[in-house]
C-alpha cells in the first residue's frame, strides 16, 4: 500500500539506520553531558542561593530567572550566531551543550532549592540539638531526604533536556533529528523521520514511566 | 550583655539548696518584632533537679528552654550551661550534645530506622564505633519499651512510640540535661500516659530535667519546682504542692482555675 511505502518503508529504513544511529549517539552524548553539566551548576547554584553570602543572591535568583524565561532556541542561535562577533567561536556540539546545561543549571537550582527548603525545620534543629556538625546535618539528614523528594521533578528536568537536543540541528549539528532529515533527503522518503521519531519514543518513555513510578515509590515511603 | 542579678527583687532566681547550677540565665530578653517573647528572666537549675514551666499558650515557657541550647536566639543575657556560656562558635556543637531535647512533633529522621535514629549522633558525635553505638541504641530502646520495633521507620510507629524513641534518641548521647518541649501535645489521649511514664522513670534517675507541659499531674507528681510563666516573665515558682494548693498570684490562680476545672 501507498502509505506503508511512503512511512514505514522497509528498505528505506535498513539503509538510513547508520546514519540515524550515529545521530543517536550524538544525541546521547550532547544530553547526558548537558544532564551532568546542568546537574553540577544547578547544585552549586541551589546551595550559593540558599547558603551563600547574602549579597550575592540577588545575582543568582536573577540567573535562575533569566535563563528559565529565555527559549532555548534563542539561547542557542546567539550562542553559535552571536558569539562569533565578540570573537567566541564554538563548534556545534559546544554551542550546543552550552546552551542546554545554562538552561537545565537554572531550572536543576530552582527543584534543588525547592527540595531542600521542603525539609521541616524540625529535622534541622532535632540535628543541631544532638551536635551534629553542619556537614553531618547536610549530609546525614537533610539532603538524603531532599533527594526523594527531588528525584521526580529532576528525572522531567532531565527529559527535557534529552528532548531539547534536538534543537541542536538548527545550528548544523548532526544529532539524531538532523541525521533524519538528511537521510529523508537522499531517499526522497520520509520514512527516516519515523525511524528518528521512534528512537526518540525509545529513549524516553522508560525514562517518562520512571517519574511516576518513582513518585508512588517516595510517596509510599514518606508515610 | 549585661548580668542583672536585680530583677523584679530577685523574683525568678530559685536558690537551690547545695548542688550547683547546671543551667544558670541571667537577664534574658527576646523580642519577636514589638512583642516581647522574654523579658529578662533570671533562672538558676540545679543538677538532678526537675522543672516544669506551666502557663498560658504564648507566654514564653517553650522559646525560654529553646533559648539554653540556643535553638532560639535572644537579644540580651547569658545563657550559661554547667559553666559554658552558650554562644554561637566552634563550642556550640560541643554544648548542645551535653543537652538533649524532645520536640512536640518528635522530629524523628524519616528515612531511617528506629535504631540508627538512636545511634546515629553517638556515632557522629561521639564517634562511637558502630556495633556499640547500635548496642547501646538497643539498650536505650528496651528501656523506653520499643525494642521490638527497632527495625522499623518512624513512620510505622504510633506518636506514643515515636516519642519514646526521640527520648531514646536524646537520652543516647548521654546529656546532662533533658529539655521537653510540650512532648505529650501532638499526641493523642491514650497516648500520653506511656510518654509520662518514660519521662517519670527517667525523672528518678537523676538527669536534670526542664519540661514545658500542660500536664499538671505530671507536674504535681514528678516536679521538684514549678515555675508559672506569663507574657515572658516568671510569675511565681514554688514546689509543686504549694503552687497547687495555695498559689500566690492571682494570675496563677486564673491559670489553674481554668485548666484544672473541665
Amino acid at each position: 500500500m501507498d502509505l506503508i511505502d511512503t512511512f514505514f518503508n522497509g528498505r528505506v529504513l535498513w539503509d538510513s539506520l547508520p546514519l540515524l544511529l550515529m545521530g543517536l549517539g550524538t544525541t546521547l552524548s550532547l544530553g547526558i553531558i548537558s544532564i551532568v553539566l546542568g546537574l553540577i551548576g544547578g547544585l552549586i547554584l541551589a546551595l550559593l542561593r540558599l547558603y551563600g553570602p547574602p549579597a550575592l543572591s540577588g545575582l543568582w535568583v536573577l540567573y535562575i530567572d533569566l535563563f528559565r524565561a529565555i527559549p532555548i532556541l534563542v539561547l542557542l542561535v546567539i550562542v553559535y550566531y552571536a558569539l562569533p562577533f565578540v570573537g567566541i567561536r564554538l563548534s556545534p556540539f559546544a554551542s550546543a551543550t552550552t546552551a542546554l546545561s545554562l538552561v537545565s543549571a537554572a531550572y536543576s537550582a530552582e527543584i534543588l532549592r525547592a527540595g531542600i527548603q521542603a525539609i521541616p525545620r524540625g529535622q534541622f534543629e532535632a540535628s543541631q540539638a544532638l551536635g551534629l556538625s553542619y556537614w553531618s546535618m547536610m549530609g546525614d539528614i537533610v539532603l538524603p531526604q531532599a533527594v526523594r523528594i527531588v528525584v521526580p521533578p529532576m528525572t522531567s528536568n532531565c527529559i527535557n533536556v534529552m528532548k531539547d537536543t534536538a534543537l541542536a540541528s538548527v545550528v548544523a549539528m548532526p544529532d539524531l533529528l538532523k541525521q533524519a532529515t538528511q537521510a529523508q533527503a537522499l531517499a526522497a522518503n520520509p520514512t527516516p523521520l519515523i525511524g528518528a521519531a521512534a528512537l526518540y519514543i525509545l529513549l524516553l518513555l522508560p525514562m517518562v514511566r520512571a517519574v511516576g513510578t518513582l513518585e508512588k515509590h517516595f510517596a509510599r515511603e514518606r508515610r | 550583655m549585661q548580668i542583672d542579678d536585680v530583677q523584679a527583687g530577685g523574683r525568678g532566681i530559685a536558690a537551690p539548696s547545695a548542688a550547683r547550677p547546671i543551667i544558670s540565665i541571667r537577664g534574658l530578653r527576646k523580642m519577636y518584632g514589638s512583642f516581647c517573647a522574654l523579658s529578662g528572666i533570671d533562672l538558676d537549675v540545679a543538677e538532678g533537679e526537675v522543672v516544669v514551666l506551666l502557663g498560658p499558650s504564648g507566654s514564653g515557657k517553650s522559646t525560654l528552654i529553646r533559648c539554653i541550647n540556643l535553638l532560639e536566639t535572644y537579644d540580651s543575657g547569658t545563657v550559661r550551661v554547667d559553666d559554658v556560656a552558650v554562644q554561637p562558635g566552634p563550642n556550640l556543637a560541643a554544648v548542645r550534645s551535653e543537652v538533649g531535647m524532645v520536640f512536640q512533633s518528635f522530629n524523628l529522621f524519616p528515612h531511617m530506622t528506629v535504631l540508627r535514629n538512636v545511634a546515629l549522633a553517638p556515632i557522629r558525635v561521639r564517634k562511637l564505633a558502630p556495633k556499640a553505638a547500635e548496642d547501646r541504641a538497643m539498650d536505650l530502646l528496651n528501656r523506653v519499651g520499643i525494642a521490638e520495633q527497632a527495625g522499623k521507620f518512624p513512620g510505622q510507629l504510633s506518636g506514643g512510640q515515636q516519642q519514646r524513641v526521640a527520648i531514646a534518641r536524646a537520652l543516647a548521647m548521654e546529656p546532662k540535661i533533658l529539655l521537653f518541649d510540650e512532648p505529650t501535645s501532638a499526641l493523642d489521649p491514650e497516648m500520653v500516659g506511656e510518654v509520662l511514664d518514660v519521662m517519670q522513670s527517667l525523672a528518678r534517675t537523676g538527669v536534670t530535667m526542664l519540661v514545658v507541659t500542660h500536664e499538671m499531674g505530671f507536674a504535681r507528681r514528678v516536679a521538684d519546682r514549678v515555675i508559672f510563666m506569663e507574657r515572658g516573665q516568671i510569675v511565681e515558682e514554688a514546689e509543686p504542692e504549694t503552687f497547687f494548693s495555695a498559689p500566690k498570684e492571682e494570675r496563677a490562680r486564673a491559670f489553674l482555675q481554668a485548666v484544672l476545672n473541665h
